[in-house]
């Protein structure tokens, strides 16, 4: 194995087992609690028209 | 009816959801897929293709199905063509969505007939019955068990025969999809996808602990195998045969790995029969075949352009994470894909088998799993249990991914006909029951598993997610999109997807396109020259393949089917008729 196949390697490995470490802890720390049955309440604003303009428009 | 049934299905947690999405993605194609192809290609160059196309393919696509989903399913639409719908007045895109029907119910008439292979060969591993002494006596067995060597073959109901596991692995999942997405899907992946991260783990430290199995041959170790994977640069020796025409052409002979091997070749290429070449990164990602090999593992990897994510995010509430749960699920997905089985599959097989031995054995993913992992469990000490402990896994990615491939079916039924869980089950299981009773019946060669699989689950799934960013980005528009896809959100979309959604991704995907076309279907080589690929010679060339033929014919039949049943469907066309606001 050369030294590029190493670096490859770790480089590859180490960048998914961050984000998907960083996933897990920012789903556990988030303040919806992750095992909270989902909400349904009600929403307390509009959704946008589906067919509305350009929502940055004033 | 319709919507007490979508008001009682629904998701129990956001870690169930994750699973389930997380689940639908991993699978198979993860533990014995992405490593060949990564070991073919070349870790270095393909890691760089697989990568561009996760940030411009997979993500964009990712995000933008859990809003669309989301958002359609607060409309009360849970199927593609409604959910398509929702989206458009146009009548169009709700036929296009039919896609995203057709793709999972086909693919899963020929994924669960590979999900019983791999709950079989876990049987027989534990029962000491894989045995071998050659790859050409694990393929022998492996003909028999699947029935490649002969149609109808495989309708045996022995112990290394697929017919019983089939059975037991088709009643599986409809009895999980019967209970429904939490009871069902969620409760099922909650289970399953912990045990098979920790059934991995066990699998890869075994691995990393084999050192060289064999002393009479040091060269076949884990590290080469990790090499052989992962070098950027590709070492290959060539020999020098005379043409007819008096030039001299160069073969290729073998691959080298480890410096071993590297001494030995250089020593043979002293003499002028023999050279060494190296072929560095920049000149593997000039082969186009590359890009589309790891283009193709994002969408088959990530369950994109399938209607799956869709359908499953449209049973989320308005204010549910999607940004964060779509990146987590996603990140499963490639942890298990490249931390796991980049590290496990071709470290293993290259231990045993030697480099040589496996590039002679082939890196497809059936030859991998079903050649050659056998005779390295053979040859490993523990190695039934082991075997057995990898093909349970396989087994999990599988359950997993094919209780992903009727959820659409089931919802599309029971918005379309009104009817219950009960009924819609039994209606998509009689007909995906037939579709796997043709695929197991004609065997021979797997030929009917393979044509599906090309059509379908390959040529229909870059239609299909070309379409749906099309649509995220041009229709419904991508500010529209990104502003739905935050709410809620606890991270953002960083704003450059905006402009990638839509510009790169679907110029991108049409690339690919374009490249599927050329390579896979009029068969372009390196050279120029043109031959037709066989998915085509088999349907329109001098001899044409009867179950080809047969197989093309199922998944328009079923295409067909779903077609009439959408433009009957009133609930669509009174949904703009009302003013594109829910119903009920």
């Amino acid at each position: 194995m050369t030294s590029g196949g190493w670096a490859i390697l770790l480089g590859s490995v180490g960048a998914v087992t961050l984000l998907f470490g960083w996933c897990v802890i920012k789903v556990m720390k988030d303040p919806q609690d992750p095992e909270q049955t989902l909400h349904g309440f009600d929403p307390e604003t509009p959704d946008l028209p589906l067919d509305a303009g350009d929502p940055h428009e004033p | 009816m319709a919507s007490s049934i979508h008001k009682k299905d629904g998701w129990n947690s956001r870690i169930g959801v994750i699973l389930a999405v997380a689940g639908s993605a991993v699978g198979i194609g993860n533990f014995l897929r992405f490593p060949g192809n990564a070991a073919q290609y070349g870790g270095g160059a393909f890691m760089i293709a697989y990568i561009t196309a996760f940030l411009l393919i997979g993500l964009p696509i990712c995000w933008a199905e859990w809003a669309m989903g989301r958002r359609a399913g607060r409309e009360g639409f849970n199927s593609c063509p409604g959910m398509f719908n929702v989206f458009s007045r146009h009548p169009m895109p709700k036929y296009v969505g039919v896609l995203g029907l057709v793709i999972p119910v086909i693919i899963y008439m020929y994924y669960v007939y590979i999900e019983s292979w791999c709950l079989g060969y876990a049987v027989n591993t534990l029962t000491g019955r894989l045995h071998f002494g050659s790859v050409a006596d694990a393929g022998a067995f492996f003909s028999k068990f699947t029935g490649a060597s002969e149609n109808g073959s495989a309708l045996g109901f022995n112990v290394d025969q697929v017919g019983v596991y089939l059975i037991v692995v088709f009643i599986l999942n409809f009895l999980l999809i019967y209970r429904g997405l939490s009871k069902g899907i969620e409760w099922f992946c909650r289970y399953a996808m912990p045990t098979l991260l920790l059934l991995a783990f066990v699998i890869l430290i075994r691995v990393l602990t084999l050192g060289a199995p064999h002393p009479e041959t040091p060269q076949n170790n884990v590290v080469n195998g990790l090499g052989f994977m992962w070098n950027p640069t590709k070492v290959y020796l060539e020999e020098s045969v005379p043409s007819d025409d008096g030039s001299v052409r160069w073969v290729r002979v073998s691959e080298i790995v480890g410096p071993r091997l590297r001494k030995e070749a250089e020593t043979m290429a002293q003499s002028d029969q023999y050279r060494v070449v190296e072929l560095n990164v920049w000149k593997q990602l000039l082969n186009p075949q590359m890009w589309l090999a790891a283009s193709g593992q994002i969408f088959f990897s990530l369950s994109i352009g399938f209607g799956i994510i869709l359908t499953y995010a449209s049973y989320l509430k308005r204010d549910d994470d999607v940004v964060l749960s779509g990146l987590t699920a996603t990140s499963a997905n490639e942890f298990c894909e490249v931390a796991l089985g980049g590290l496990i599959t071709v470290p293993a097989a290259v231990a045993f088998l030697g480099v040589a031995g496996l590039a002679g054995a082939g890196m497809s993913t059936f030859s991998l799993g079903f050649h050659v992992l056998p005779l390295v469990f053979s040859e490993m000490v523990g190695g039934q249990v082991f075997g057995f402990l990898f093909f349970f896994l396989l087994f999990l990615a599988a359950v997993t991914s094919s209780l992903s491939m009727l959820q659409p079916g089931i919802a599309f039924l029971e918005e379309a006909l009104a009817i219950n869980r009960r009924q819609s089950v039994a209606i998509l299981g009689m007909i995906t029951a037939m579709g796997t009773l043709f695929v197991i019946y004609f065997s021979e060669g797997l030929k009917a598993l393979d044509t599906l699989d090309f059509w379908a689950g390959t040529f229909l799934i870059f239609v299909m997610a070309t379409f749906q960013i099309i649509l995220f980005g041009w229709v419904w528009g991508v500010d529209r999109g990104l502003i739905e896809a935050h709410r809620g959100a606890s991270i953002s979309i960083p704003r450059i997807f905006g402009p990638i959604m839509k510009y790169v991704t679907p110029l991108f995907l049409i690339g690919v396109f374009i490249l599927f076309i050329v390579f896979n279907v009029l068969g372009v080589n390196f050279n120029g020259e043109s031959a037709l690929s066989s998915y085509v010679t088999d349907l329109v060339g001098t001899n044409p393949n009867r179950v080809a033929w047969m197989s093309v014919s199922l998944i328009m039949l079923v295409g067909v089917f779903f077609t009439l049943m959408v433009s009957g469907v009133e609930k669509y066309r009174s949904f703009h008729r009302k003013g594109g606001r829910r119903q009920s």
